[in-house]
């Protein structure tokens, strides 16, 4: 059992596959399917990462929060979720996301500023975007129990990142998850920086998933960039979970190869030399080197993959800027189960306004005399 | 009051399976103030959650639980403890319908006793109302009578978005009335006219409307005739009680026990000054609690409106 085996406090990371691809443990005799599912969603979520990037940087898109070099500890880990569990996420799980359900379309509207990004799809079991970090794990606790309560065998996994684990809200959670034994399993996707603050600053920790001993559960620490050791580990860490186990704090040791959000420059805070230490270990390379050796990865079959990824990916830009212009009522839409008078009388309010506008401009002239 | 209360979540976790009542001490002490009293006996431990000492956690998990399609009913021990859970209210609970574009709803009650009086200890007596009715997308209620105390927590429960139930404490031993057997509703964002009056009218809410009431019972003695409204909900705010009353009596005092500004009796003030201007014979007036944090209890009555102060503030407007 990995989750026995890499007891935190020993200091051992579980791996599956070195550097190279070669593999360091038994073959765990996973499918071929499986094997080439990991890598499509790995790649689909560079390649749609890469693009949102470019969106941002050309004016076409927000703000966004990058996911690269996060692939694996995202994919791997939903990966070994069933569809009817749920996932709360943070705001930097594309892979996740993706794979889960939640179209692209929808995460590129929710960056270009589009409320209608938020809504997730008919049968996905997925939240929203948490930005508040940290809020979302009490949440994941209290979905997970309620499944306890109604004897359901669905599980509840939770992401957020390093920084996360400081907040009130990661201590509070996973105490409740260890007082209830609550079936939700804790994905921290330690990136090694909070924005500009290093791990080291977040916690004197040896490590985040030694956090779990205290709450009474067990945590392992998993190599985030190896898709092969966090699928394993989260699906053992979900079937505990799901036979009544209770919780399982996961930390993906990962990298955040690129900036916090595009608002960020990491040069300000972090070196050259630490950023191509981890493109060594970039999660993408090192496991098409592993299906290279298996016979599964070809030049080929890589084309076939980037041009389905890349249509895929220009049809949700397509989509995602082509989405009708919202209008006055979608503000004030979904506030309560029935609008309240006072909101119908805000929204009459502000169609007037627009109705009736004089000035586009606060340098322009007030049309005529005043008042 | 608090067997109102007590009534009012014995028949609803009795009418709807998914009610589940969480909080400090709710089970085996049915509360410190006894609210939560033979619940944990009823509806066993599943349906009746002590929870850890964790403020943001349980509202947190209360949160989850209502995304799962779960009823719950939190209570907060006091209002000086309501901060810590402040975070998962402003930025989740009361904005989750919205932001998932309608997919899903946050049907929570979160129940605390507010206000001072009782001889409380620091942070035991705060009147913190204006916080929630200032964040788009909750409820807030504020009972002042065991009838409506239980009719409006039945409500609440009911109720499919996010409920503040703020119970004034003073009143949780003091208010006592024949309250309904069985299932009992009042309407959320419904004012009530507790006293009927032409010359002008006192505005409140919570513990604040017994002293409204004292108060003009006292000057009707002297000829004058106040009315007297309980606005029972904040948010929504029920203007048309508060218009057709104003309108004819062209004067009003709008009671808060919370420190001055930007209270809600501000809120009240500004739409009656705003709309109302035309019936007006006076400007409002706002009767409220000061700017300092509640006081230690030997300075409590000074901190709070009282008799005397409300029918001061009454010969303000009368005389203006």
């Amino acid at each position: 059992m990995i989750i026995d085996d890499y007891e935190p406090l020993k200091g051992r990371m579980f791996q599956v596959l070195d550097r190279d691809g070669k593999l360091v443990l038994d073959d765990p005799g996973l499918d071929a399917e499986l094997l080439k599912d990991m890598y499509w969603w790995m790649l689909y979520a560079r390649m749609a990462d890469e693009k949102a990037l470019k969106l941002q940087r050309q004016g076409r898109m927000g703000t966004y929060a990058p996911s690269r070099g996060q692939e694996a500890a995202q994919v791997g880990s939903a990966l070994a979720m069933r569809k009817d569990d749920w996932a709360f996420p943070a705001f930097r799980e594309l892979g996740m996301y993706l794979l889960r359900g939640v179209t692209l379309e929808h995460n590129l509207l929710y960056f270009m500023g589009d409320a209608r990004g938020n809504l997730v799809p008919e049968g996905v079991h997925n939240l929203p975007i948490y930005v508040p970090v940290g809020t979302q794990i009490p949440q994941a606790v209290g979905t997970a129990h309620a499944m306890r309560l109604g004897r359901k065998d669905t599980v509840v996994v939770t992401y957020f990142g390093d920084g996360a684990t400081s907040t009130g809200d990661f201590h509070e959670g996973l105490n409740l998850a260890g007082v209830l034994r609550a079936p939700v399993v804790f994905v921290c996707q330690n990136n090694q920086w909070a924005i500009s603050v290093p791990r080291a600053r977040q916690t004197a920790s040896m490590t985040i998933a030694q956090k779990a001993v205290a709450y009474g559960f067990p945590g392992v620490q998993v190599d985030g960039n190896d898709v092969l050791a966090m699928y394993l580990a989260t699906r053992e860490a979900v079937e505990r979970a799901r036979s009544g186990g209770g919780p399982t704090l996961i930390e993906a040791y990962t990298y955040r190869m690129s900036m916090h959000t595009t608002a960020d420059d990491p040069k300000r805070y972090r070196t050259e030399t630490e950023l191509q230490e981890w493109e060594a270990r970039d999660p993408l390379r090192r496991f098409r080197a592993h299906l290279e050796r298996r016979g599964i990865w070809t030049e080929e079959w890589q084309r076939e993959l980037e041009a389905r990824a890349t249509a895929m990916v220009n049809e949700a830009i397509a989509r995602a800027e082509a989405v009708a212009p919202q209008s006055p009522e979608d503000l004030f839409s979904h506030m309560y189960a029935e609008m309240p008078d006072e909101l119908r009388e805000q929204l009459g309010e502000l169609k007037r306004a627009l109705d009736e506008r004089e000035v586009e401009d606060d340098a322009e002239q007030i049309q005529g005399g005043f008042p | 009051m608090v067997e109102a209360l007590n009534s009012a979540l014995h028949e609803e976790m009795g009418r709807d399976a998914t009610v589940v009542v969480l909080g400090e001490d709710v089970g085996v002490d049915g509360g410190v103030f006894r609210v939560t009293d033979g619940l944990l006996d009823k509806f066993g431990p599943d349906r009746v959650l002590d929870t850890p000492l964790s403020e943001s956690g349980f509202v947190g998990l209360a949160a989850g639980m209502a995304l799962y399609g779960m009823r719950p009913v939190v209570e907060l021990q006091f209002d000086g403890f309501v901060p810590p859970a402040f975070d998962q209210v402003f930025s989740h609970i009361s904005r989750m319908r919205n932001r998932s574009q309608g997919r899903y709803g946050m049907p929570v009650v979160i129940r605390f006793p507010y206000g001072g009086g009782v001889r409380a200890l620091e942070h035991h007596a705060e009147s913190i109302e204006t916080l929630f009715v200032h964040t788009p997308g909750l409820k807030v209620v504020v009972p002042s009578t065991p009838r409506d105390a239980k009719g409006l927590l039945s409500s609440a429960i009911r109720d499919p978005d996010p409920v503040i139930f703020t119970e004034p404490k003073r009143l949780y031993r003091a208010a006592r009335e024949e309250v309904p057997d069985g299932p009992h509703t009042e309407p959320i964002g419904k004012a009530r006219v507790v006293r009927q009056g032409d010359d002008l009218t006192l505005i409140g809410w919570g513990a604040m409307v017994p002293r409204m009431l004292r108060a003009a019972e006292l000057v009707e003695g002297k000829g004058t005739s106040a009315e007297v409204i309980d606005l029972r909900t904040l948010k929504p705010y029920d203007e048309p009680t508060v218009r057709s009353s104003v309108e004819r009596t062209g004067r009003a005092v709008v009671v808060q026990e919370a420190p001055r500004t930007l209270g809600f009796a501000s809120e009240v003030s500004a739409r009656i000054s705003e709309r109302l201007m035309a019936s007006l014979e006076a400007p409002v007036v706002r009767l409220t609690g000061f700017d300092v944090p509640f006081p230690y209890y030997k300075m409590e009555a000074w901190a709070m409106p009282d008799v005397d102060r409300i029918i001061k503030a009454m010969r303000t407007v009368l005389t203006w």
